[in-house]
């Protein structure tokens, strides 16, 4: 095996290093950039970790504001409990930690400490989804699912560098609390700056007839690139990005439904419970009658591997989803 | 008006009487249901009434008041004692007590964090601790010298969380922050299931400045409260072994006390016997 064959087939370190896409330019930790420059001018925001500072880019503010920064060790629920009350004297704590200890491990304290006291803490979630082959303990493939039954709870689940920058600027802004997936280290630029960020807002990135793909998250950008792909096969694709999984823009979502034959839905999570439920729920509710296929993982955990490897076996890269496409007819 | 800023002397008869006022208040709440969470009501009632009527520092005017001491119920259905205290205090109506976990009554059986007076929901047990370090966190980062205090129960130190918490507060050394541990020795499936002993010798363990006395001993909870005010980079934990139903001797014997479910017509028997032991006090 070559040098650079064992290189892409190697398992990187449990931070998710390598960039999720290829071929465009890159931002090095853009939210914690953005959250340190924010807390210039924002006395009241407060960041903590449950030890992972390093490995979800907070490290910009810790280094920024010491005094304002919190490190609770290896303890996800205390790490819930410690910024809900932090809230409590008007602080706005960002916690970091990885999706699956944020979820499985914190959900009682993120239900009942945070959102049911519509406490304005926003909990900002490493590894989402297929971005690390440490397999089920590392990979929050089901948490967009888990945090969507939280009443008042704001889910987002952003593209790129741009829009985390922004996304973190509109979280700080917004009351209440929120859980934010995070890509981190060398995150692509794939929306230009002068992007505008709405919570609750989709936004129709490339209109077409044929295909409608629903995209959220880092899928957004394979949709994009699908879409080029699939247009120099005669196949007219539009693309519709969710950064907001809640609350959800169903309007858009009929919508742009409504003017195209079928409907690919594409999320770095399981199929169940996260963009496709929503979007199948959102035609049914709007009486809109259409094909739905489903791109995302299955309902099964998955293995360890490098995460390349793992992302074209389940189906998540741009040729997986070319591929998936023109298998519909 | 500021109450307890700052503390003065105690009056340890007057904080008595205040004790037994709450106790009565509670009583005439459980009896409107026929039931509640009247043994652990009755048996934390001397240390709440040290607290807020000596120790607390809050405006009953001004809730919000930013440098107000905090004081975390961790164990949501104690709420019955904390309804009791926040009456008296001024902060909710006495006249209101008798709704006590009827319908659309915001006195709970187990608070919520929208009436008046409650810091934090309680209830999921585990929760309190962590969220008065983060209440002290944030104090500290405000520069208030205002405290927290957390009340927990034995059964909830069996909770993962309670000592992540623990852990947590004597690391970033918060010194105004100080834990009430109502040892009842009892829990949801009777007298205490999984053994946590020696309590205070945990709370050594974990860096806290740890006393253990009688919880409804007032002369010991007015002490020890004043030894926790020290501001030497130690949060502070008092144990308290108290004795769920204590004031009324048929609660205090029951096995059942975890939950009392009695006839209505049984609790004349009930308030009587609480009055002959007790009410001397008005």
């Amino acid at each position: 095996m070559s040098g650079a064959a064992m290189e892409a087939g190697r398992t990187l370190a449990m931070g998710q290093d390598e960039a999720v896409g290829g071929g465009r330019r890159s931002i090095e930790a853009p939210f914690g950039k953005a959250l340190a420059r924010l807390g210039q001018t924002r006395p009241d925001i407060v960041a903590l970790t449950a030890d992972l500072g390093k490995y979800t880019d907070i490290h910009p503010f810790r280094d920024a504001f010491p005094e304002r920064f919190f490190n609770v060790g290896m303890a996800e629920q205390n790490l819930v409990a410690v910024a809900a009350g932090l809230a409590r004297t008007g602080k706005v704590p960002f916690a970091t930690t990885y999706g699956v200890f944020a979820t499985r491990r914190a959900y009682d304290f993120v239900a009942i400490a945070l959102a049911h006291s519509n406490l304005n803490v926003k909990i900002v979630a490493g590894l989402p989804g297929l971005t690390t082959g440490y397999g089920g303990t590392h990979q929050a493939i089901e948490d967009l699912a888990l945090m969507r039954m939280i009443p008042g709870l704001t889910i987002i689940d952003p593209c790129d560098a741009t829009e985390i920058e922004a996304a973190t600027e509109a979280i700080a802004e917004h009351r209440g609390p929120v859980y934010m997936r995070l890509l981190r280290g060398s995150v692509p630029v794939v929306f230009e700056p002068g992007y505008r960020f709405q919570i609750g807002k989709a936004r129709r990135l490339r209109e077409g007839s044929d295909i409608g793909i629903i995209a959220t998250g880092f899928m957004t950008e394979r949709a994009l690139d699908a879409a080029d792909a699939l247009q120099k096969h005669g196949i007219s694709v539009g693309v519709l990005h969710i950064p907001t999984i809640k609350p959800f823009d169903a309007e858009a979502v009929a919508e742009f439904a409504a003017g195209v034959r079928t409907i690919v839905t594409a999320e770095n999570h399981v199929v169940v419970g996260g963009l496709a439920s929503l979007v199948v729920e959102t035609l049914f509710d709007a009486g809109i009658t259409r094909k739905v296929a489903r791109i995302g993982l299955p309902d099964r955990y998955i293995e360890c591997g490098a995460v390349p490897t793992l992302q074209a076996k389940y189906g998540l890269t741009t040729d997986a989803m070319v591929a998936t496409i023109k298998g519909l007819g | 008006m500021l109450r307890n800023s700052p503390p003065g002397s105690a009056d340890i008869g007057a904080l008595e009487r205040k004790a037994t006022r709450l106790r009565r208040h509670m009583l005439t709440m459980a009896r409107g249901q026929g039931q509640g969470y009247i043994g652990q009501g009755l048996g934390i009632a001397d240390a709440l009434a040290a607290l807020y009527f000596h120790e607390l520092r809050y405006d009953p005017d001004n809730l919000a008041w930013a440098d107000r001491d905090r004081f975390l119920l961790s164990t949501g259905h104690y709420s019955i004692a904390l309804w009791a205290a926040l009456a008296e205090a001024g902060i909710i109506p006495v006249n209101e007590l008798i709704t006590y976990g009827a319908d659309n009554s915001r006195l709970e059986m187990s608070t919520l964090d929208t009436t008046p007076g409650v810091e934090v929901i309680g209830g999921s047990l585990g929760h309190g601790l962590g969220q008065g370090v983060g209440q002290a966190l944030g104090l500290r980062v405000d520069h208030s010298d205002a405290r927290v205090f957390v009340e927990l129960s034995d059964g909830e130190m069996q909770e993962g969380s309670t000592w992540e918490a623990a852990m947590s507060a004597s690391h970033f050394g918060l010194d105004g922050l100080v834990a009430l541990i109502d040892c009842n020795g009892i829990q949801a499936d009777g007298p205490v299931v999984l053994d946590m002993e020696p309590v205070a010798d945990k709370w050594r363990a974990f860096g806290w400045q740890t006393v253990e006395i009688d919880g409804n001993d007032m002369t010991a909870i007015v002490e020890a409260l004043a030894q926790a005010r020290e501001r030497n980079g130690r949060p502070k934990a008092i144990v308290l072994r108290t004795l769920p139903g204590k004031g009324v001797p048929r609660i205090e014997t029951s096995e059942k006390s975890h939950f009392f479910r009695i006839d209505i017509a049984r609790w004349d028997g009930i308030i009587a016997e609480f009055e002959k032991t007790m009410g001397d006090a008005r």
